[in-house]
């Protein structure tokens, strides 16, 4: 024993000092901690204060908020082209979405009908951009249940599907992708090499991913069973995208209020029946092998149609392109017009939903002839499904719940506005 | 026929700091050789907050592989790390603890801004967005771009190693670098 | 997959049977305290006295299956005097795949509507980000609190009369940044 612990220290003393324990030994406490909003295991800002009981959540209240940025109250300052850029930074793990999606409800707004093979290649940049989100969340389920290697590995994929957005818009991240009425730019050759490139080499490396993760008994255990969602509590709290799949509903926006000719394809929407975190992971993989078949679908249609077409033909809402302004009298005129906001925008309400990466992105625009929208409301799918997570991690433990919010797809600039 | 070069041909030489060398032995100034061993093994920690932090994710990927700039370790306790690196927009709500994070940080601490956000606020000029964390805490290098592209995070702290490399040893304890602090109220 | 193709064009002309029928059905059911219906491109509008607001929810709810709440947004209108506040409601019945709007109007100093947490634990949210940024008073709320902004902001920022940048800005006050002009 070493010298200099004491050891005579009166026994009195000690039973004072524990004496609270002497009359009630067995009193129950939990613990308090928080989460967040810097927290490695918080992807994003989120902030969660959890009552634990032992390792057991007894409770959890989330604040949410830590990145608002008031996109609705700028929107209603920027002109209807200008809303654009400010989707892009919605759900930023797939831009494209949020770009087509305000351009689709635009073009519903003032009735433009866009050509067939436009529709076919926004299918394909959105397809692109779904298989792009679900990589990012899948792969970050692995980093949190300990398997860094996968991350990796697939983000490399995901590269090759940045530069695919980069031939054709000119950035990797934050689109801005496509106008109302198009694209600003048809596809080039090399943006054609890189999306028939990536079709062959999305099965490989899919498989290997998969390979490493679905039949792992570590990672099985881990996720089978964590934060399960039933179909009623997904209802009830308005859960939509691959969670609310996951709990065996099969409601898609892409199926139900089909936009951009989504009814042209063929393809399945993938259910789950348990809502648990192994089972939004299986969904989202089998999403990504469905958008992988829309893609090949979409190259293929594309295959009868003209081409050159690579926008509608409406020149008081297309932009047109800069060499034509600066030799083309018309086009002068139409790009001041559009600019300087002397466009007739009709007047109406609108809501527009599109399929987003992470459920129902809705845009609800009322406009009232002026140049900037009146008020433009979007539906973030994971502001409200955000709610169910104290529910479903209560009773489980701390562990689960960080596995949890990953397989939640939770993305904090869509979530707090 | 030419070989297909298998090596590379551009190594990095370890930038050797100025000084008498003789066999055996070196002497040079200890501020450099603290700068050499500093600015090649910096612990960041990411402060990503939004898009800027996908694009950091693309960073630490294998494409880019910020690893390669001795930043191999992402520490995620303020504690132990050298270099602050604020990614995406930091709202009024979330700067409390920015500068949380930076007042636990042990000195030397460097900052660098990533995005356009973090510089500026961007294009959040709103009333709930704080327009650029320099209004907090000090920023040694921003890095523009909505979001920067991996090139330029790597760019940034290239820059942050420049700065680590030739800082004078007295730096951190002169009257400047407290009025500083002071300026933001840290003491 | 046989889903009937929408165009533009004839969404405004194809669903009003069904529209039409539902319209007639609540008229008839809730008479003077549904103020009108809208529709606009499909989409079926009705508007509804804040008082029966809920009682129109669970209506819809029970008989109609409007049983999941897609969204809930507000409006400021400060022109129109006594209803300067307007709460949006989308429903969605999921089954049928019909989609409903309903309105409620209320005045911007006494916006009293009763909370929908009761029928959508989803509504929880939704109301606070609505009180958060308009001031919408839900009366029955189990929690209304601000949830984006900071709990010290004493205004409601989405309000018309707000501006969008912080008013207790020094620097970019020039008109060079775009401001003190129309937009």
């Amino acid at each position: 024993m070493p010298a200099d612990i004491p050891t005579n220290i009166p026994v009195s003393d000690v039973q004072e000092h524990y004496s609270h324990l002497a009359e009630d030994a067995l009193v129950s406490k939990t613990t308090t901690i928080n989460l967040g909003p810097t927290h490695p295991a918080t992807h994003g800002v989120f902030q969660n204060i959890v009552e634990l009981d032992g390792e057991r959540i007894v409770e959890a209240t989330p604040t949410v908020g830590y990145i608002h940025r008031a996109f609705e109250k700028i929107a209603e300052r920027r002109p209807f082209y200008q809303v654009q850029p400010l989707t892009d930074r919605l759900n930023y793990c797939s831009s494209p979405i949020n770009n087509i999606g305000w351009q689709t409800c635009f073009e519903k707004l003032t009735g433009i009908t866009v050509p067939k093979r436009v529709d076919y290649l926004r299918v394909i940049i959105m397809e692109l951009a779904r298989i792009a989100d679900h990589l990012v969340c899948n792969s970050v389920i692995g980093v949190d249940a300990g398997a860094l290697t996968p991350f990796t590995y697939v983000f490399q994929l995901r590269e090759s599907i940045y530069e695919i957005y980069e031939e054709i818009c000119g950035s990797r991240l934050t689109t801005n992708i496509g106008r109302f009425g198009g694209f600003e730019r048809n596809f080039n050759e090399t943006a054609w090499q890189k999306i028939h490139r990536f079709i062959e080499v999305f099965p490989k490396v899919q498989k290997e991913f998969e390979s490493l993760l679905t039949r792992n008994r570590i990672f099985m255990e881990r996720c089978q069973g964590a934060g399960p969602i039933t179909p009623e509590m997904a209802l009830a709290y308005s859960v939509t995208g691959p969670n609310l799949r996951a709990a065996g509903v099969d409601y898609d926006v892409r199926v139900a209020s089909p936009y951009c000719s989504y009814q042209d394809f063929d393809f399945a929407i993938p259910v789950g029946s348990t809502g648990d975190v192994y089972d939004r992971f299986q969904v989202r993989n089998a999403e990504m092998w469905e958008s992988h078949s829309i893609i090949k679908q979409a190259v293929e249609k594309l295959k009868d149609l003209d081409p050159n077409i690579y926008h509608a033909d409406v020149p008081e809402y297309y932009l047109p392109e800069k060499p034509d302004v600066y030799t083309k009298m018309e086009a002068l005129i139409y790009h001041f017009k559009i600019i300087m906001g002397e466009t007739e925008i009709p007047a109406g309400e609108v809501y527009h939903a599109v399929e987003g990466g992470n459920g129902e992105l809705g845009y609800y625009l009322i406009s009232d002839g002026g140049r900037t929208p009146y008020r433009l409301h979007f539906r973030r799918p994971c502001f409200i499904y955000y709610q169910i997570f104290p529910e479903i991690i209560k009773g489980g433990l701390l562990s689960d719940a960080v596995l949890t919010m990953s397989s939640l797809n939770l993305i904090a600039g869509e979530l707090d506005g | 026929m030419a070989r297909p070069v298998t090596h590379n041909p551009h190594p990095k030489v370890p930038q050797m700091p100025q000084g008498v060398m003789g066999e055996g032995f070196m002497a040079t100034k200890l501020s450099e050789v603290v700068g050499l061993a500093r600015k090649n093994s910096i612990w960041p920690l990411p402060f990503a907050t939004s898009c800027c932090g996908i694009e950091f994710m693309a960073t630490m990927g294998a494409n880019y592989d910020l690893a390669r700039f001795g930043s191999e370790r992402m520490g995620f306790t303020p504690r132990q790390c050298d270099l602050l690196m604020v990614m995406g927009t930091i709202a009024k709500k979330m700067a409390p603890v920015v500068k949380q994070v930076y007042l636990q940080m042990a000195e030397p601490r460097w900052v660098i801004a990533v995005g356009a956000c973090a510089c500026s606020g961007g294009i959040f000029d709103s009333y709930s967005v704080l327009q650029g964390i320099d209004q907090i805490i000090p920023v040694d290098v921003y890095v523009p771009g909505c979001p920067p592209r991996p090139e330029g995070i790597i760019e940034g702290v290239m820059r942050i190693q420049d700065l680590i490399g030739t800082e004078s040893l007295r730096r951190r304890s002169s009257d400047q670098y407290q009025s500083l602090l002071e300026s933001y109220g840290i003491q | 997959m046989t889903t009937p193709e929408i165009l533009p064009e004839n969404t405004a002309a194809a669903p009003p049977s069904a529209n039409a029928v539902l319209q007639q059905q609540l008229q008839d059911s809730f008479g003077d305290s549904l103020q009108g219906f809208e529709e606009s491109y499909g989409l079926l509008t009705a508007v509804v006295t804040n008082t029966d607001s809920l009682r129109l929810l669970q209506h819809l709810y029970d008989m109609y299956g409007f049983q999941f709440l897609t969204d809930i947004a507000a409006v400021h209108y400060p022109e129109r005097a006594g209803e300067e506040l307007c709460v949006v409601y989308h429903l969605h019945n999921l089954p049928e795949n019909k989609r409903l709007r309903v309105k409620t109007y209320v005045p911007s100093d006494k916006p009293d509507v009763f909370t929908a947490t009761q029928l959508f634990p989803g509504a929880n949210w939704m109301e606070r980000e609505t009180y958060d940024y308009f001031g919408v008073n839900f009366v029955g709320h189990p929690n209304l609190r601000r949830i984006l902004n900071v709990d010290e902001m004493d205004y409601f920022p989405m309000r018309k009369e707000f501006p969008m940048e912080d008013p207790t800005r020094r620097d970019k006050d020039d008109e060079m940044f775009g401001r003190g002009g129309s937009f």
